[in-house]
Parts: structure tokens; C-alpha cells; sequence
């Protein structure tokens, strides 16, 4: 899906297989009342499509975004991703394995190879463990490090590595800062030497000064260790910093899926460009916003054909009946019947 | 400018008594709001923003205190006000919007009720007249087929909705002052778009002054007219929007500015985002001198033991070093 050129980490984008295929890929929740509150109330049963048919790749070395409001389904996607939860349909696919049947060897090899790191660096680590520990952990489950000595120091250089200090390693979590605590995730997830890291919102709780020593660490890391990243977010400026490639998605469904410069400078999806034309921007004095006038509707009874239809200025006959098919435009993707339309029409910026 | 300023707030100190001492996360603010003027106050977690508005609106809660300084609204001194004339103050004359909806909008009042009861406690008009103006506060902050909502709940309304209606019943008394404190923090990028566009409209058109709180540098820039920058409970500098971002005077801020990413299709995104080295310091660890030199790139031996005394570079006011006052601190204000 990317159009040559170099990763944000400077790697060039090869022909290697995708580390990540992600194929079709839908979760669905029952959120229906209890069997009997049901019946006397004459609820129908309901059903929450937190995920619907979304399809994407990853290259290894890159960092993918996925973008989205609330309710666009994007940390349930993070989840499915590292096995958290079953897909209710489709694949997803990590150097060949599907964590959803994967089983012994195969399963053990995935979690090692798959790492995450979270958004609230408050309730990530566990606050009766020392960091030693914490960071040790996958180590010794990986079987990466045998005994206490070697587990020290390795987990002092990853602390290092990270811009804490080895000497951290004897202290509790609630002796760091929410930035320290995210680094000791960092470190932690680097643990079992991992190829893919899922972010989910992973700078969110963190104040501006402090998301820019994580970011560029992220950045830092990326390039010495060729990771692979998932970062979820819903920061369009983040987004700008950090990704290679980026995936809308609205309401579980994946609008469109673009390399960052194109995304950015000619975006193909409606909500796309509302959303960029949202974000407030540091040199945007006095900008005047295109009105939008809608917000995410409850995502248990979505709009009919194109969920976007109902906020849509590009929006003909047959946008609230049927539900856009994938079309590749250039070197995007997009879900959109008026692609060509929107494309044409003059961008503010 | 030549209208005297609708708020004043001068050295203003407050104060948390503790065993080990006075810890003060506000010492030595200033800052004034015009009539219809927008002011954003910016700052990282602990910078002390948030209880800046609280002491100003006088809810500050025991043990918290007023320490020093002067808070005055339209000519009434607010900090020496007794608690019955300060609940006067707050719904006649100042309005609140708080982050979370819920804690401004009782859950077991229709809205319609909460608006109109708001109205009457402020304004001598009859129970028709409230209801009306409660339909107009729905229609005027944008709320669709208004009519039928005045009789709905709270949790009836989505996020954005019920925000909107935070503002109608902020406004609905008809204050001279509103603080927002992160207003759309909470609310998806497109919905706070709409929020601030809003708020930014009905305060300019009634001539309301508004004291924006927020952590975020975007909505700064496209929000307000002029921004007071905070740093560890002190001011590092506040003057017009875009001259404090584009060419700041305090190295706080021009590294907040540096470090901050953005959306705009203009910025390379290659360019590495400049960091501030360490923290900001806690209450309890605050260095002498200026709160910030030992992350500052540009210290000078006087910083570390000297607090900086304000100074005024056309229409901005700064508080460091590196711009010293060529006169005594007292007289002039921007």
C-alpha cells in the first residue's frame, strides 16, 4: 500500500512479504439486555459491529497509523491484532501466524514476536512489582535470559536504551512520572525482542513537553531495532509525526487508507478531509473551520449504506443504501462512491 | 487598549498549608480579560491553570486558600468577597464550563428546567419569561428541533450535544465572564471544532470575556486572542496569540512550541520535534530563583537565585531574565 520511498526511520520500503495482513477482519459484540428485561420490555436483541470488513497490510520497518473517533473500532482492531480477542470474521495474519488458531509452539512464538504498549502508564504496570521484574518478565517467560544475574542486566540495558537508568530497576512504579512509567512499557515491551509493537494511544495521557522525549525515543528505537509499529491514536498531529502509512477508519469500517503525504495533502474520503479540516493546527490563527454541523452517531444503530452519509457534503442517491466497496485510487485506498469528486475539489489549507 | 479590562487578576497567590509547609501551585500570577476578549491559559499538568480558575470563581476547597494578590471583576474585588455574595457573583456574573458535562448539569433535572431555574435565580424576569429564554439558549448554542428538548434529560444528549448545552447554561444568566476549563478536551476532534467556533461566536457577539484553560497549543492558536503561558504556578509570559507563538519571549515557551507536533500539511514531518530536557518540577521540589532554569537552555547565573520581575516588550509581559524591566514592575499592564 505504500508508494515507495523511505520509512520514517529512514529504512527503504522493500518488496519483503508484509509482516502484517490484516484481511476482512470484523468484531461484533452482543450488547442486548439480559433475556428477561428483554421480553418484558419487548427489546429486540442488539448488536454492536465494533469492526466491519476491514482490510490492510503492513510492511515490516513501517509504523502504521490507524486513526479514528470514538467509536470507530480501533483499539477492539489493536486487540484482535495481538490476540486479545477473536476476530468474528476474517484473518489476521503476523509473519504467517493467526493468533486466533494458533496453539503451543506456534501461539508461544506470536506473543513473543507481538508486544503492545498502553495508554494509561498509571494502570500498565503492575504497582506491587518492582520495574526489574516488570521489565524481566517476558524475558524469563521467553526464555531469553536465564537466571538473576542475566536478568539484571539485560534489564538494565533496556533501561538505558529507553533514558531511564539501570539503577531504576530496583524502584516501584509509583516512584516515576507518568513519562518514566511509559518508558518502563517501552522497555518491557522491548523485552522479548519483538517484531511488531501495537501503541494505542500510547502519548494520550501525557503532557506535551513528555510526548516529544517518548515519540522521539519511539523514533530512535524504530530505526536501531527495526520495529514495527501499530500506533492507534486519535492525534492527527501525532499521526503527521510518526506514521508511514495511515488507515480512517469511522464506525468500525475503513474509509481510507493512504502513505502520509498523500493523506495528508489530498485526502480522498469526506470524513478525511473533515477531519483534517478539524484539527487544530499551531499556525491556524483566526481559521475559520468548514462547517461539519454532526457528531459520531451511536454506534449500535449505525446509518444505512455509508455510515459517513448522513454528515456527508459530497453525499448522491444511493450513498444512505449501499455500502461503498474498496476502490484503489492512486496509491490510497477508499470507501467512497464520490472519491473522484472530493479529490477534485479545492483543499484549503 | 483603551476600555479598562473586565478582569483583573494581580499577583495573585494561592496557598496549600501542609505539615511541612506552604506549598503555593500559584505564586505571583497576572493577567487581565477584556470585555469580549478571549484569554487562553496554557500549561502543562501542575502548571497551575486549573486552580487559577477556581480561586478567581472562588471555589477552592478548604484547606486550599487565597494567599495574596487581588482578584478584580468590572471594578469588585472578588478575593475578599464572603461566601453568600460570591454564589451571587458566580451564576450573575461569571458562568463556568468544566470538562466533564456532568458535573454542570444535574442528572435528575429535565434541561429545560435546569436552564429556566438558572435564568430566575439571576435575572428578574417571571417563570414564562425563563421558559422562553431557556428555548432561545437551546436554539442560540445550536441544539436541533430545541422545542422538544427543553423537556429532556441530560443523558439523552450525546457529548457534544450536552456540552452545547453547558454553554447555554453558562450564558444563560448573562455573565460578563465565563471560564471554560478545558472545555473540549473530552469530545472527538470534529465535535470540539464546532464547541470552540461557538463558544468564540456567542462571547464576541455579547461582549462576554472569556478565560479559556486548556493544555492544548492548537486550540490556543485558533481560539484566543491573547494567551497567558504558565509554568510551575507562575506566568512565564501572556500577551497577543500570535505574537507570543510565533516569536515567544520566554525559552518555556518557544520549547513548548518546539516540542508540540502538528497537523498542518505546511510542517515537514521529517523534522525532529525539539525536546525540553527533564520535567516540570513538583510543588515540593521547586528551585529557587526561576522555576524554570534548570531545563533552560539559556540560563544565566542570575536565574538560579533570583526570581525574574515582569516586563513589558510592547504588548506582551514577561517574566524572565533574559528581558529585563528597565523599570520598576508596578505601573503598566497590557
Amino acid at each position: 500500500m505504500t508508494a515507495g520511498g523511505d520509512t520514517q526511520s529512514g529504512q527503504p520500503l522493500g518488496d519483503d512479504p508484509p509482516l502484517v495482513e490484516i484481511e476482512g477482519l470484523s468484531r461484533r459484540f452482543d450488547v442486548s439486555s439480559a433475556w428477561l428485561n428483554r421480553i418484558v420490555r419487548r427489546e429486540s436483541r442488539r448488536i454492536l459491529t465494533a469492526v466491519d470488513d476491514v482490510s490492510f497490510r503492513m510492511v515490516r520497518g513501517e509504523t502504521y497509523a490507524l486513526v479514528g473517533e470514538s467509536g470507530s473500532g480501533k483499539s477492539t482492531i489493536a486487540k484482535m491484532i495481538v490476540g486479545l480477542l477473536a476476530p468474528s470474521d476474517g484473518v489476521v495474519r503476523v509473519a504467517g501466524t493467526d493468533p486466533a488458531n494458533a496453539s503451543g509452539e506456534a501461539l508461544a512464538a506470536f506473543r513473543r514476536r507481538v508486544q503492545m504498549i498502553f495508554q494509561d502508564p498509571y494502570a500498565s504496570l503492575n504497582p506491587r512489582w518492582r520495574v526489574l521484574d516488570i521489565v524481566g518478565e517476558p524475558m524469563r517467560v521467553f526464555a531469553l535470559a536465564k537466571g538473576r544475574v542475566e536478568v539484571e542486566r539485560r534489564v538494565g540495558a533496556l533501561l538505558e536504551q529507553v533514558g531511564l537508568s539501570a539503577a531504576d530497576a530496583a524502584k516501584y512504579p509509583h516512584e516515576f512520572s507518568g513519562g518514566q512509567r511509559q518508558r518502563v512499557g517501552i522497555a518491557r515491551a522491548l523485552a522479548s525482542e519483538p517484531e511488531l509493537i501495537v501503541c494505542d494511544e500510547p502519548t494520550s495521557a501525557l503532557d506535551v513537553s513528555v510526548q516529544a522525549q517518548v515519540l522521539n525515543l519511539m523514533r530512535d528505537l524504530q530505526r536501531e531495532l527495526g520495529l514495527t509499529y501499530l500506533f492507534i491514536t486519535h492525534d492527527l498531529s501525532v499521526v503527521r509525526y510518526m506514521a508511514d502509512t495511515i488507515g480512517v477508519l469511522y464506525l468500525g469500517r475503513l474509509v481510507e487508507s493512504a502513505p502520509r503525504e498523500t493523506l495528508f495533502t489530498e485526502p480522498a474520503h469526506p470524513y478525511t478531509r473533515m477531519l483534517l479540516d478539524a484539527a487544530p493546527r499551531l499556525d491556524g490563527f483566526g481559521r475559520e473551520h468548514a462547517i461539519d454541523g454532526g457528531e459520531v452517531p451511536d454506534p449500535i444503530r449505525p446509518p444505512s449504506g455509508c455510515h459517513y452519509h448522513p454528515r456527508c457534503v459530497y453525499r448522491v442517491d444511493g450513498c444512505d443504501e449501499r455500502y461503498p466497496p474498496v476502490r484503489p485510487i492512486g496509491a490510497r485506498t477508499v470507501r467512497c462512491f464520490e472519491a473522484e469528486r472530493v479529490l477534485s475539489g479545492t483543499r484549503d489549507v | 487598549m483603551s476600555d479598562p479590562p473586565l478582569l483583573e487578576v494581580e499577583e495573585l497567590i494561592v496557598e496549600i498549608p501542609t505539615r511541612r509547609g506552604t506549598l503555593r501551585p500559584v505564586d505571583g500570577v497576572s493577567f487581565t480579560i477584556g470585555r469580549g476578549e478571549i484569554l487562553g491559559v496554557v500549561g502543562e499538568s501542575g502548571a497551575g491553570k486549573s486552580i487559577t480558575g477556581a480561586a478567581i470563581i472562588g471555589l477552592l476547597e478548604r484547606p486550599i486558600r487565597i494567599g495574596g494578590g487581588r482578584v478584580t471583576l468590572g471594578g469588585t474585588r472578588l478575593d475578599t468577597l464572603g461566601e453568600p455574595e460570591l454564589r451571587r457573583v458566580r451564576g450573575a456574573r461569571i458562568g463556568t464550563i468544566f470538562q466533564d458535562p456532568s458535573t454542570s448539569l444535574n442528572p435528575l433535572k429535565r434541561v429545560g428546567d435546569q436552564l429556566a431555574e438558572t435564568a430566575l435565580a439571576h435575572l428578574d424576569i417571571s417563570r414564562g419569561e425563563a421558559r422562553d429564554r431557556a428555548l432561545r439558549a437551546l436554539v442560540d448554542v445550536g441544539i436541533p428541533a430545541a422545542a422538544e428538548r427543553l423537556d429532556a434529560w441530560p443523558h439523552e444528549f450525546s457529548g457534544g450535544m450536552r456540552q452545547r448545552v453547558v454553554i447555554a447554561l453558562a450564558l444563560i444568566g448573562e455573565p460578563e465572564l465565563v471560564i471554560a476549563d478545558e472545555p473540549t478536551t473530552a469530545l472527538d476532534v470534529s465535535v470540539q471544532a464546532q464547541i470552540l467556533a461557538l463558544l468564540r461566536r456567542l462571547c464576541t457577539e455579547r461582549g462576554v470575556g472569556v478565560m479559556l484553560v486548556t493544555h492544548d497549543m492548537g486550540v490556543i492558536a485558533e481560539t484566543t486572542d491573547r494567551v497567558a503561558v504558565l509554568y510551575a504556578g507562575r506566568v512565564a509570559e501572556v500577551g497577543p496569540t500570535r505574537r507570543v507563538l510565533t516569536e515567544a519571549l520566554h525559552p518555556y515557551t518557544r520549547g513548548l512550541m518546539g516540542s508540540t507536533p502538528d497537523a498542518s500539511p505546511e510542517r515537514d514531518a521529517r523534522e525532529r520535534l525539539a525536546q525540553i530536557p527533564g520535567s516540570m518540577p513538583g510543588l515540593t521540589a521547586l528551585p529557587p530563583g526561576c522555576a524554570f532554569h534548570p531545563r533552560c537552555p539559556e540560563a544565566m547565573t542570575r536565574c538560579a537565585t533570583d526570581r525574574p520581575h515582569p516586563a513589558v516588550r510592547g504588548d506582551t509581559r514577561v517574566w524572565c531574565w533574559l528581558h529585563p524591566p528597565d523599570e520598576p514592575p508596578a505601573e503598566r499592564r497590557p
